[in-house]
C-alpha cells in the first residue's frame, strides 16, 4: 500500500477515479461507449478527443520542464499556427483540396517549429530565463495571430482540414490518433534512447552535464523546438474544432492548464526526474474535470474553481511536508522502516558541503562511517556494526 | 594577551596554558545522543568549551563533527543529554535562537547575502540601529565600520557583499557573528576556500577574538592549520567520542590514528606512491603551447607525457584550476593551442576535449561534478553515453557491467547502483565521478582538487588509484591545495602564481618548502609580518 | 592586516566611485520612457500635454498597485500569477456587496482583506507545504477567477453615492488631474518603498531573494517574510482591484484577464530581475508608466491596430531582458 501511495501515478491516478465515480454517479450512462457507424461514441470518446490539443501541448511542457525551463508562450503558438492555417485556406482557390490543407499545415507547423527555435534561442543561446523569455513570446505572440487575421476571426470550411479533428479512423476520431499517436511515439523514444537520461541529467545539472559532454544546449534548444511544434499542431486540432481562427481566445491559457498537468502528473517544476505518463494522467484528469462540470450542470464559467480545488490537493499531498507526515504515521506502526529516506531525517556531517538545516538539501551523509537513514540491508556499510542502536 | 572577560584572575597559569579546567567552561555537552531512527547519529558525547580558548573538533566526514555543532545550536533535537552555557542548561530553538544566547555559528561557505551591502551584512537581523521605526542607514554603516575595523578590514560598508573576494566575504561572515554579546564562536571549515595569506589574516582575527574572551570552536580538514592555532581539541569517530586532548599534548600523527580508527596503512602505501619507475619521455601525450585566455590565465606551456602524473601547485586563484579549464575544454582558450600525440587539436569544448581522450572533474563537485538527482548507475555511465549521443543507447547489459565493474574497483559505498547519487557522502561521490571518466577510457585525466573535503580514507584511495592509473600509462594533471599530496602523487611540478606558470620542478628531490618559496617569491615575509 | 586585503579594500571602494550597477536597470527604464515621450512629443502636437500625463496615471493607477505587489513577490524569487483575477474578485465583491446595501466602509476592508486572505493561502501553500509559487498562485488565480463567476456571472454598475463620490473626487494642479485612485496608488508606491527600504521585513525581502538559505543562516524570518510577501501582494491586487472599480464604476468576473502578464511586465521592464534580490518599487512605477505609453502613443497614432500594442511591449521586454542579460554577463 505504501508502495503505491509513492508511486508518481498514485494521486493523479485517484483523482481521475474520483472524477469518473462522480460522473457516473451523475449520469449512470457517463463510461458507456456505443458504437454508431463503426465509430465509436460517447462520453470517454469525447473527453479524449477535448483532451488531444492539451496533451500535445504538455507532451512538450513535460519535456521543456525537464530541462528545468517552462514555456509560457504554447499558447501564443496555437493561436498563430491556427490563424495561418486558415488565413491560407481562406485565401487559397480551392479551400476544399486536400493538398491546400496540407501546405497549410506544413506552413503553420513550419512556422510553429520556428517560434519554438526562437524560445529555444533565448533561452540557450542568450542564456535568458525560461520563464522570461517565453513571455516575450506570449505577450507579442497574440499580436501577431492577430496581425495575421487582421483583427477578425477568420472562419473556412474546408471538409478535410475539420477531418484532421472529427475524422474518424479506425472507430476513433483523427485528434486522438494524432495526439495520443504522437504522445506515445515521444514517451517511447524518450526511454528507449538515452535521450531521457541526458534530458534530466541537463535539468538537474547543466554545468556537470556539459563538462560530462551531454550536449545540453542542443538538447534544450530541440526540446523549445519540439514544444513549439507540439503546440502548432495543438493550434491546427484546435481550429479544425471550430473552422475558425480565433487570435484572441484560440488556446488561451492551455500553457497553464499543461502546467497544471504536469504537476498533478507529479513532475516537478523545478526540473530533472520527469514522468510522461503522469503528465497524461494529469492532462486527463483536467480534461474529464471540464467534462464533469457540464455534467453536473455547473456553469463552465465555474470551472476553475474545481480546478484550483484538485491542483491545491494534489499538490498538497504530494508536498513533502505532508507526506513526511504520511511517513512518519507509517513509521509509528513499524518501528523499522525505510521512511527515513524521503528525506525526513538526514544525517549530514560532510565538511566539503554546504551547511544544512534538516529538510533542505544537504550534502550526502557519509555512508562508510556514518550512521545513515537507510534500513535496507543490502545497502547497509560494512562496519555499521560499531553503529550505536 | 590576557582575556577580558570569562575567566577568574585567580588562575592566569592554568589559562596561559590553555587548558583551563578550574574556570567554569562557556559551553558543556554532557552525554549528548542524537538519533535519526533507526540511527543514532551522536551517541552519548561529552564536550567541554572554556572561554578564551581556540578549541578543534576533529573527526573524519561521518564522525559527527557537524551533528555536534547541529546539536549544539538547535538545528537538530537531542534525544538525551544536556546542553550547559554559562552553567545554565539551554536547549535551543535553532541557530537563531543560540545567536540570541551568545553562540554564533560560521560556515565553510559564505551564507550572507551578495545583494545586499556589507553593513546591512553585518547589522542586519539583530543589531541593525533604528530610528522612527526604520532602518538607521547611516548609523548602520558607521558601527559596520567600526566592527570592520576591528576586524582589520578596510572595505566600505555601503559596497555590495558580492562586489568583494571570498575571503574578505567570510572575513564579513565572521565580523557579523561577533557582533553583539558573541561568547562563543563557531567556525565551521571556514578556511577551505582561502588561500594561504586570507588563511593567516583569518588566524590573526581568531587570536584577537581568543585574547578578548571568546571561546571558538574551528573545524578544519587541514591538520596544519589545526596546529597552528588549536588550543585543545576533542576527536569524535562514527558518533563517539575518543577523546580530549590539549594540542601540544597530541602529535599528528596520534590524531589521525585516533581519527581513523585504524592504522596508518593505506597512507603508507601511497607514501611511496611514484618513486615508481619515471615514465619514459617520448612524443608527449598532450602539449599546449601558449595556451592562455584574457583574465584568466596568461599563456603558458605544459607537456603531459604518457604515464605522468604532473602536479600544479600554487594558491586558490592562482589560476591552476584556469589553466586546467583550459586544457579540457571546459573554458576556451583566446590564444595558443594544443598538440594532442604530435597532431595539433582544438580542445575548445569538453566534447572535444574528451573526442581526443581527455577527462576533467572539477574541483566544484557539487555544482559541475555529480548530478544529484540521478542514480549511480546513470552517472557513471553520464559522459559514456554522452559521448555516443542519444540515439544509441548503451546496452543494459554493457551499462550493467561498467557499473558493477567500477562499484567493485572503486569500492564505491552503498554499492547499490541504484542509490541516487545525493545520498552517498562527498568521498563516493568523488568515487562515481572517477569511473563516470574511467568509463570513457581517457588518455588523460585531469583531476581538480579529487580529494577536497572527504575523508582521510577515501582520499589515501583516490591518491593511491592515481598512482596506479598513472602505473598503467594514463597521463594525470593533479591538482590539489594540499603540497604535501601534490610532492607525493607527481612526477613533475608546475608551479603558478598570479595566473602564470612560473616554474616547472621535477618532484623527485623537490621539497616541500622549494616549491612554497617558488609560489611565494616576492613576498615570502609576508606571513611572519602578519 | 595583509597588503592583498588592503589592496582589495582599495579597488573596492574604486568601483563603489563609479555608478552603481544597481541602478542601471532603472536608469535604463528612464531613459527609455524619456526617450518615447519625446518621440511621442514631436509625432503628435498634442502628446506633451498635462492632461496626457494625467491620464498616464488614471488609467494606470490599478497597474501600479499590481504592480508595487508583484516588486515584493518576485524581489524574494517568487511570483504572483493570481493578481489579475484577485483584482476582478475585489471588482466583483465591492459591486456586489455595495448592491446588497453595505456601507462603503465596510466594504472597502473585506474587498481588501480577501485580497490578503488570498495572498495568505499562497504564502502558506509556498512555505509550509512547499509547492511551487508558480503553481500556488496559479491555483490561486483560477480560484479567484472561479470564484468571481460564483459570486455574480455578469457585470454589476456601482452606483453607491459614497463610492461614487470617492470614485469622483479630483484635484487640479495646474492642468495636472489627479484622482483618489491616484493618489491611493502613488501611496501604495511610497509605503511599498519605505517598507522594502526602510524596514527590516524589506531587507528580508531583498536577503531571501539574493539567498534564502544564507538569509535563514543569518538569523532572518524567512519563513514570516516570505509569506508575508505574498499577502502584500495579495493585498496589493485587491487594492488595485478597488482603483479599477473606481476607474469603470463596475464590478466584473471578466476584469483584468491576464492583467498579471501586464504586471509581471511592468516589473521587469522596471528592471527587477526575475531571479529576485534586485530591484526596486520605483523602477516597476517607471515600468507601468512605459506601458502606458506604449498606449499612449499606439492610440495616437490612430491608424495602428491595438494588438500593435502587445508586439510593442513584447519587443520592449525582449530589449530589456537581453540588457539586463548582457549586463550580469559583462558583472561575471
Amino acid at each position: 500500500m505504501r508502495q503505491a501511495l509513492r508511486h508518481h501515478l498514485f494521486w493523479p491516478v485517484a483523482a481521475l477515479v474520483v472524477l469518473v465515480v462522480a460522473n457516473t454517479i451523475a449520469k449512470p450512462s457517463f463510461l458507456q461507449v456505443s458504437v454508431i457507424d463503426g465509430h465509436l461514441f460517447g462520453a470517454p470518446i469525447d473527453i479524449l478527443r477535448a483532451a488531444a490539443p492539451l496533451l500535445l501541448i504538455a507532451l512538450g511542457m513535460t519535456l521543456v520542464i525537464a530541462t528545468r525551463g517552462i514555456d509560457l508562450s504554447v499558447g501564443a503558438v496555437v493561436a498563430v499556427s491556427g490563424a495561418v492555417a486558415l488565413e491560407y485556406i481562406s485565401a487559397s482557390p480551392d479551400p476544399g483540396s486536400p493538398v491546400t490543407v496540407l501546405v497549410a499545415v506544413a506552413i503553420a507547423l513550419g512556422l510553429s517549429l520556428l517560434l519554438g527555435l526562437w524560445n529555444g534561442f533565448l533561452v540557450t543561446v542568450l542564456g535568458i530565463q525560461p520563464i522570461i523569455a517565453t513571455l516575450i513570446l506570449m505577450t507579442a505572440g497574440r499580436g501577431v495571430a492577430m496581425l495575421i487575421t487582421g483583427g477578425f476571426i477568420t472562419t473556412v470550411t474546408s471538409e478535410p482540414y475539420k477531418g484532421l479533428n472529427s475524422g474518424f479512423f479506425l472507430g476513433l476520431p483523427s485528434a486522438v490518433w494524432i495526439a495520443v499517436g504522437l504522445f506515445v511515439i515521444v514517451a517511447v523514444t524518450v526511454r528507449r534512447t538515452a535521450l531521457g537520461m541526458l534530458l534530466e541529467a541537463t535539468g538537474i545539472n547543466p554545468a556537470a552535464s556539459r563538462l560530462a559532454g551531454v550536449r545540453s544546449r542542443t538538447l534544450t534548444w530541440t526540446v523549445y523546438a519540439a514544444a513549439g511544434l507540439f503546440a502548432g499542431l495543438a493550434g491546427i486540432l484546435v481550429s479544425a474544432d471550430t473552422m475558425a481562427a480565433d487570435a484572441n481566445n484560440a488556446g488561451i491559457f492551455i500553457e497553464l492548464d499543461a502546467i497544471l498537468a504536469v504537476v498533478i502528473g507529479g513532475t516537478a517544476l523545478s526540473g530533472g526526474k520527469f514522468n510522461l505518463s503522469g503528465t497524461f494522467a494529469g492532462v486527463l484528469v483536467i480534461a474529464t474535470l471540464e467534462r464533469t462540470v457540464t455534467v453536473l450542470g455547473i456553469s463552465p464559467h465555474v470551472t476553475p474553481l474545481f480546478m484550483a480545488l484538485v491542483v491545491v490537493t494534489v499538490t498538497l499531498l504530494q508536498s513533502p511536508r505532508v507526506r513526511e507526515r504520511f511517513a512518519v504515521a507509517a513509521l509509528r506502526r513499524r518501528p523499522v522502516s525505510d521512511v527515513a529516506r524521503g528525506g525526513a531525517a538526514q544525517v549530514s556531517d560532510d565538511g566539503a558541503g554546504a551547511p544544512a538545516s534538516p529538510g533542505t538539501e544537504a550534502p550526502g551523509p557519509d555512508i562508510e562511517q556514518a550512521p545513515v537513514p537507510d534500513a535496507e540491508p543490502s545497502a547497509a556499510p560494512d562496519d555499521e556494526k560499531e553503529v550505536t542502536r | 594577551m590576557l582575556p577580558r572577560r570569562g575567566r577568574t584572575p585567580e588562575e592566569p597559569a592554568a589559562f596561559e596554558k590553555g587548558f583551563n579546567v578550574t574556570t567554569q567552561p562557556v559551553v558543556e555537552l554532557t552525554g549528548i545522543t542524537v538519533e535519526f531512527p533507526p540511527v543514532t547519529a551522536l551517541a552519548g558525547v561529552d564536550f567541554r568549551l572554556y572561554p578564551g580558548e581556540i578549541h578543534a573538533l576533529m573527526g573524519e566526514n561521518g564522525a559527527g563533527k557537524s551533528t555536534l555543532i547541529k546539536a549544539l545550536t538547535g538545528v537538530y533535537q537531542t534525544s538525551s543529554g544536556t546542553i550547559t552555557v554559562d552553567g545554565a542548561e539551554q536547549r535551543f530553538s535553532g541557530p537563531g535562537d543560540a545567536r540570541a544566547h551568545g553562540i554564533s555559528t560560521v560556515y565553510q561557505e559564505v551564507n550572507l547575502c551578495g545583494n545586499l551591502t556589507v553593513a546591512e551584512n553585518i547589522m542586519l537581523g539583530a543589531a541593525e540601529p533604528r530610528v522612527l521605526g526604520g532602518l538607521h542607514w547611516r548609523k548602520m554603516r558607521r558601527l559596520a565600520a567600526q566592527h570592520l575595523e576591528r576586524m582589520g578590514l578596510d572595505i566600505d560598508p555601503g559596497s555590495s557583499l558580492d562586489s568583494h573576494s571570498l575571503a574578505v566575504q567570510q572575513l564579513v561572515a565572521i565580523c557579523r557573528a561577533t557582533v553583539g554579546d558573541c561568547k562563543v564562536l563557531i567556525l565551521d571549515e571556514p578556511t577551505s576556500s582561502l588561500d594561504a595569506d586570507e588563511v593567516e589574516s583569518l588566524f590573526a582575527v581568531m587570536r584577537r577574538l581568543k585574547a578578548d574572551g571568546v571561546a571558538i570552536l574551528f573545524v578544519s580538514h587541514f591538520l596544519d592549520q589545526v596546529y597552528a592555532v588549536s588550543d585543545r581539541m576533542t576527536v569524535l569517530r562514527n558518533g563517539g567520542l575518543v577523546g580530549e586532548w590539549a594540542t601540544a599534548d597530541l602529535p599528528a600523527g596520534e590524531l589521525v590514528k585516533h581519527m581513523i580508527g585504524r592504522s596508518a596503512q593505506v597512507l603508507e602505501s601511497v607514501e611511496r606512491g611514484h618513486d615508481a619507475v619515471r615514465p619514459d619521455a617520448g612524443e608527449p601525450r598532450l602539449q599546449a603551447i601558449g595556451l592562455g585566455r584574457k583574465g584568466s590565465i596568461q599563456p603558458y606551456d605544459l607537456d603531459v607525457y604518457p604515464g605522468e602524473v604532473v602536479g600544479l601547485a600554487g594558491l586558490l586563484g592562482s589560476g591552476r584550476t584556469e589553466l586546467a579549464r583550459l586544457l579540457t575544454g571546459a573554458d576556451r582558450a583566446d590564444s595558443g593551442g594544443t598538440v594532442v600525440e604530435g597532431a595539433p587539436r582544438k580542445l575548445h569544448t569538453p566534447r572535444a576535449a574528451m573526442a581526443q581522450g581527455i577527462a576533467y572533474t572539477s574541483e566544484d563537485r557539487k555544482g559541475e561534478g555529480i548530478v544529484d538527482g540521478l542514480t549511480v548507475r546513470e552517472n557513471i555511465v553520464l559522459a559514456l553515453q554522452a559521448e555516443r549521443g542519444w540515439v544509441r543507447p548503451l546496452p543494459r547489459r554493457q551499462v550493467d557491467e561498467i557499473v558493477a565493474k567500477y562499484i567493485d574497483q572503486l569500492g564505491i559505498r552503498p554499492a547499490d547502483p541504484e542509490a541516487l547519487l545525493r545520498n552517498l557522502s562527498g568521498g563516493n561521490q568523488q568515487k562515481v565521478l572517477l569511473a563516470r571518466w574511467l568509463a570513457t577510457a581517457p588518455k588523460l585525466l585531469v583531476l581538480d582538487e579529487p580529494t577536497r573535503g572527504i575523508d582521510v580514507g577515501a582520499k589515501a584511495e583516490i591518491q593511491k588509484l592515481v598512482s596506479e592509473l598513472a602505473g598503467e600509462g594514463m597521463s594525470v594533471v593533479f591538482i590539489s591545495a594540499e603540497l604535501e599530496e601534490v610532492l607525493r602523487l607527481s612526477h613533475r611540478i608546475a608551479v603558478l602564481r598570479d595566473r602564470k606558470v612560473v616554474a616547472t620542478v621535477d618532484a623527485e628531490g623537490t621539497t616541500t618548502d622549494q616549491v612554497v618559496e617558488l609560489i611565494a617569491r616576492g613576498n615570502v615575509a609576508e606571513g611572519d609580518a602578519a | 592586516m595583509t597588503t592583498t586585503l588592503s589592496e582589495r579594500a582599495t579597488s573596492g571602494w574604486v568601483s563603489a566611485l563609479r555608478p552603481d550597477r544597481r541602478y542601471l536597470p532603472v536608469l535604463g527604464t528612464l531613459a527609455v520612457l524619456a526617450l518615447m515621450l519625446v518621440i511621442g512629443g514631436t509625432r503628435y502636437d498634442n502628446f506633451l500635454t498635462p492632461i496626457v500625463y494625467s491620464n498616464l496615471f488614471i488609467n494606470n493607477a490599478h497597474l501600479i498597485a499590481l504592480a508595487v505587489g508583484m516588486t515584493f513577490v518576485i524581489l524574494t524569487g517568487g511570483i504572483d500569477l493570481s493578481v489579475g483575477s484577485v483584482l476582478a474578485l475585489s471588482t466583483v465583491i465591492i459591486a456586489s456587496l455595495l448592491q446588497a446595501g453595505w456601507p462603503v466602509a465596510v466594504v472597502l476592508p473585506v474587498a481588501v482583506l480577501t485580497g490578503s486572505l488570498i495572498g495568505l493561502a499562497h504564502g502558506v501553500m509556498i512555505q509550509v507545504f512547499g509547492v511551487q509559487p508558480f503553481v500556488a498562485t496559479l491555483a490561486g488565480m483560477f480560484f479567484a477567477r472561479g470564484l468571481c463567476f460564483v459570486i455574480a456571472p455578469e457585470s454589476i454598475p456601482i452606483d453607491d453615492p459614497a463610492f461614487t463620490a470617492l470614485a469622483g473626487w479630483d484635484s487640479w494642479m495646474g492642468h495636472f488631474r489627479t484622482t483618489a485612485a491616484v493618489v491611493i496608488a502613488l501611496a501604495v508606491v511610497v509605503i511599498g518603498f519605505v517598507v522594502l527600504h526602510y524596514t527590516r521585513f524589506g531587507r528580508t525581502v531583498y536577503a531571501i531573494g539574493g539567498g534564502e538559505q544564507s538569509a535563514m543562516l543569518m538569523g532572518l524570518a524567512v519563513s514570516r517574510t516570505k509569506v508575508l510577501a505574498y499577502v502584500v501582494s495579495g493585498t496589493c491586487a485587491a487594492l488595485g482591484g478597488l482603483l479599477f472599480a473606481m476607474g469603470n464604476r463596475s464590478g466584473y468576473a471578466l476584469n483584468g484577464v491576464a492583467m498579471e502578464l501586464d504586471a509581471i511586465a511592468a516589473v521587469v521592464i522596471g528592471g527587477t530581475l526575475l531571479t529576485g534580490g534586485t530591484g526596486f518599487v520605483l523602477g516597476s512605477l517607471l515600468g507601468v508608466l512605459t506601458l502606458g505609453t506604449i498606449q499612449t502613443v499606439i492610440q495616437f497614432e490612430g491608424n495602428l491596430s491595438s494588438w500593435w500594442t502587445k508586439i510593442v511591449i513584447g519587443v520592449l521586454l525582449l530589449i530589456f531582458v537581453v540588457l539586463q542579460r548582457a549586463l550580469s554577463l559583462r558583472k561575471t
